[in-house]
């Protein structure tokens, strides 16, 4: 029987060698006359053991990595693919701290499956919640999803149910349904990594959307950054189609649901939901002035679901499991778990999924094991390029919506972008008035000129001009796009900025106030 | 025995020569002036794409994926097929960072500017690549070989600092790789 070898597809795994890795593997077990299957899998998360080689085993999976090329000789001698000792060893993969820690819901396939293997989905849980779903109606679907608690994963955390409800009630034949596929958040790729790494789930979490609310088509607005994942995508779509999972007849539904792939093309406010939807019907990305809300006119001005990949990917295992079972993970308002991405200056950087409640401590240090270059944290940009940075005092703060708004700060997507002591935090404020002004639709004046005008003040402020009197201007220019704003690129670019200025004062140059 | 994918970029640092690319943007150079094949390209693309509903980026992709840019005699083709103004499909087109309006080089090298590759040396990065190339954003390096690009975030944060060439990711890139793999993109014999 040949051994099963599993060498990620991931673009991360990849990005750092795993492509020459599995050709490598397969190479050298031809040469010594070695059996073996080698399955590209999609990437555990544990991004500083990519390439991380797997062998399957009786005892379960070993896990060897950060593998090269060159190890592959070495690997084979030391008879790896038979439970052999290496260095690079670490024993079962299931054990390794980092992963034995989490709460795997919406990642518990990534990794483990052959991602276009329709036979693997199946076997590990796949398209049990759409099978459930087609035995109930919409209303039955959405009321599933909305006591499950489950909010949007995408920045906002929107009730998702209630938004589904709002479509389902919405007049017409003629709906549809959005996946939010931009993450274009800087610190963030749960989405990618699913995408790429379980694409099916995605595909089932829309299709139940689509069964819910009445929809017959579906899109994924994907970013242009991502071209594995739009690669992935196109086969896992053409494949759930032949098997009749997608098209004419859902899982002998009887109702149909196409769906299709649109790329965007580098545009950070593509993400924001209407500009998107300006997007995928050929125009420029600008936002509209709600309301009508999408879920009323929508893609095409017809009622509309948009969410993000991680939210409709909680989809499937909610229906299978019950939105109680779902529920119960997390912690005041903020339900279930959420695919934290470590990312930035840590030692074990990747994908932890927890329950909400976690604090950032746990995560920097328990999973992301400190900084990488073994210096101090010195602060961590949550949520994106429009999230807070947090200084090291709040980093016992539990991460839960309401916690996070309640100090100023976000969770949004998840990410979470770690700067050592060596991080000058007057420069990242510049730099987020820069991408503002870089990505700015441009139909606010706040946020269009205010950015520009954002990078020269603080330009100012670090060369020491006029120090008192460029802080108050920023001050005021912050609060104008703060309400000024139509969207929360202008709205919550000062955020980053603003907690920048407070918690690192002397990086402006401005002496810290000491007494706390 | 089954292996699906093909070898990542980084092969140029074993092995320089010929090269697994799918998307290799070199069908253009140095050719500003309108031609058949250009022009076939963009007939191609638009009709293929004009019955799709929200017809116009798919359209511009595929020129773009052809061509390696999006040509001005591309602008009147669509503005007929999809009955717009030309002007309007000017206004999509330089709305989007993704599209070029100029020929790149034979090989695009996008940088990631975003906080996690800062946070990784990315901008030491940044730098060492305008200076090693003698470029700056948005050019090209004078032997037409390579356009710099940046870029804000390649879903590839857990292996910053990252870049992308072409469709291939790569991360961990060092200035010292960064330097490898140009050279390797240098050596190729352009098509
Ligand atoms: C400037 C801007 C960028 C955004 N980018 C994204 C994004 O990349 N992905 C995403 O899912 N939501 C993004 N959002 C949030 C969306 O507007 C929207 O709230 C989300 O897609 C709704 O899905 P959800 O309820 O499942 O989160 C962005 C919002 C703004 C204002
Ligand atoms: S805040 Fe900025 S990005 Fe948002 S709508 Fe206004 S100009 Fe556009
Ligand atoms: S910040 Fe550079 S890849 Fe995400």
């Amino acid at each position: 029987m040949s051994i099963r070898i599993f060498v990620p597809m991931d673009s991360g795994a990849l990005s750092v060698g795993a492509g020459d890795v599995a050709q490598a593997i397969a190479a050298e077990a031809t040469v010594r006359g070695i059996d073996i299957e080698l399955v590209r899998n999609g990437s555990r998360g544990m991004y500083w053991l990519e390439p991380l080689v797997e062998v399957d085993t009786h005892a379960g999976r070993l896990a060897f990595g950060p593998v090269t090329a060159e190890d592959v000789p070495a690997l084979f001698d030391a008879g790896f693919h038979e439970g052999g000792m290496h260095r690079l060893g670490h024993g079962l993969t299931e054990h390794i701290p980092f992963l034995a820690g989490q709460e795997r819901l919406t990642f518990r396939r990534v990794g483990i499956t052959d991602p276009l293997s329709l036979a693997d989905y199946e076997a590990h849980g796949g398209f049990e919640g759409l099978l459930k779903a087609v035995g109930l109606d919409g209303a039955a679907i959405v009321k599933e999803v909305t006591d499950s608690g489950l909010r949007g994963r995408g920045g906002a955390a929107f009730p998702t149910g209630i938004k589904w409800n709002t479509v389902l009630h919405a007049a017409g034949p003629d709906k549809y349904v959005v996946c939010n596929a931009d993450e274009g958040d800087s610190g963030t790729f749960s989405d990618r990594m699913l995408m790429e790494g379980d694409p099916y789930c995605l595909i089932e979490g829309m299709t139940i959307a689509g069964l819910a609310v009445g929809a017959r088509h579906g899109y994924i607005y994907l970013r242009s950054e991502y071209p594995h994942a739009f690669h992935t995508l196109q086969q896992a779509i053409a494949k759930a189609r032949e098997a009749g999972w997608l098209g004419p007849d859902v899982a002998g539904s009887g109702r149909s649901f196409e769906l299709e792939v649109r790329l965007g093309a580098g545009a950070y406010v593509c993400g924001e939901e209407t500009a998107m939807l300006e997007s995928l019907e050929g125009k420029r990305g600008i936002v509209r002035f709600k309301p009508p809300l999408p879920a009323i006119q929508g893609l095409f001005g017809k009622p509309t679901v948009i969410n993000n990949v991680m939210s409709l990917a909680a989809v499937p295992l909610i229906l299978a499991r019950g939105a109680a079972f779902y529920r119960d993970y997390g912690m005041g308002r903020s339900h279930g778990t959420l695919p934290f991405q470590l990312a930035g200056n840590l030692r074990h950087p990747g994908l932890v999924e927890k329950a909400f409640g976690i604090t950032l401590r746990e995560l920097l240090l328990d999973y992301g094991g400190g900084s990488a270059s073994g210096r101090p944290i010195r602060a961590v940009q949550v949520g994106g390029p429009l999230g807070a940075y947090v200084p090291e005092s709040q980093f016992d703060v539990p991460l839960d919506y309401e916690a996070y708004a309640a100090m100023g700060a976000m969770i949004g997507h998840g990410g979470l972008v770690a700067f050592d002591d060596t991080a000058d935090m007057a420069r990242l404020a510049r730099y987020a008035m820069e991408f503002c002004a870089t990505e700015s639709c441009g139909k606010c004046t706040p946020c269009r000129i205010g950015s520009t005008r954002g990078v020269e003040v603080i330009d100012r402020i670090i060369a020491g001009e006029a120090r008192d009197a460029n802080l108050a201007l920023l001050d005021s220019l912050c609060d104008t796009m703060l309400n000024g704003s139509l969207c929360a690129l202008g709205g919550m670019a000062p955020y980053p900025v603003k907690s920048a200025l407070t918690h690192f004062p002397q990086d402006f140059g401005i002496a810290p106030v000491t007494a706390e | 025995m089954s292996l699906h994918g093909r070898p990542g970029y980084h092969s140029l640092e074993i092995e320089s020569g010929a090269l697994p690319f799918r998307t290799l943007r070199n069908a253009m150079s140095a050719t500003p002036a309108p031609s058949d094949h250009r022009l076939a390209a963009i007939h191609a693309a638009v009709e293929t794409h004009r019955p799709r509903p929200g017809a116009l980026l798919p359209m511009l992709h595929a020129i773009q994926d052809a061509l390696g840019w999006v040509p001005p005699e591309a602008i009147p083709v669509i503005a007929t097929a999809l009955n717009q103004s030309r002007a309007e499909i000017h206004g999509v087109v330089s709305f989007y960072h993704h599209f070029r309006t100029t020929p790149p080089g034979r090989h695009v090298v996008q940088v990631c500017r975003a906080e996690s590759c800062q946070a990784k040396g990315g901008v030491a990065l940044e730098e060492h690549a305008k200076r090693s190339l003698g470029i700056d954003w948005h050019q090209t390096t004078p032997d037409g070989a390579i356009s710099l690009e940046p870029v804000y975030c390649l879903g590839n944060c857990a292996c910053s600092p990252a870049i992308r060439v072409g469709d291939e990711i790569l991360g961990r890139v060092s200035c010292a790789r960064f330097d490898r793999i140009v050279e390797g993109l240098r050596e190729e014999v352009p098509a």
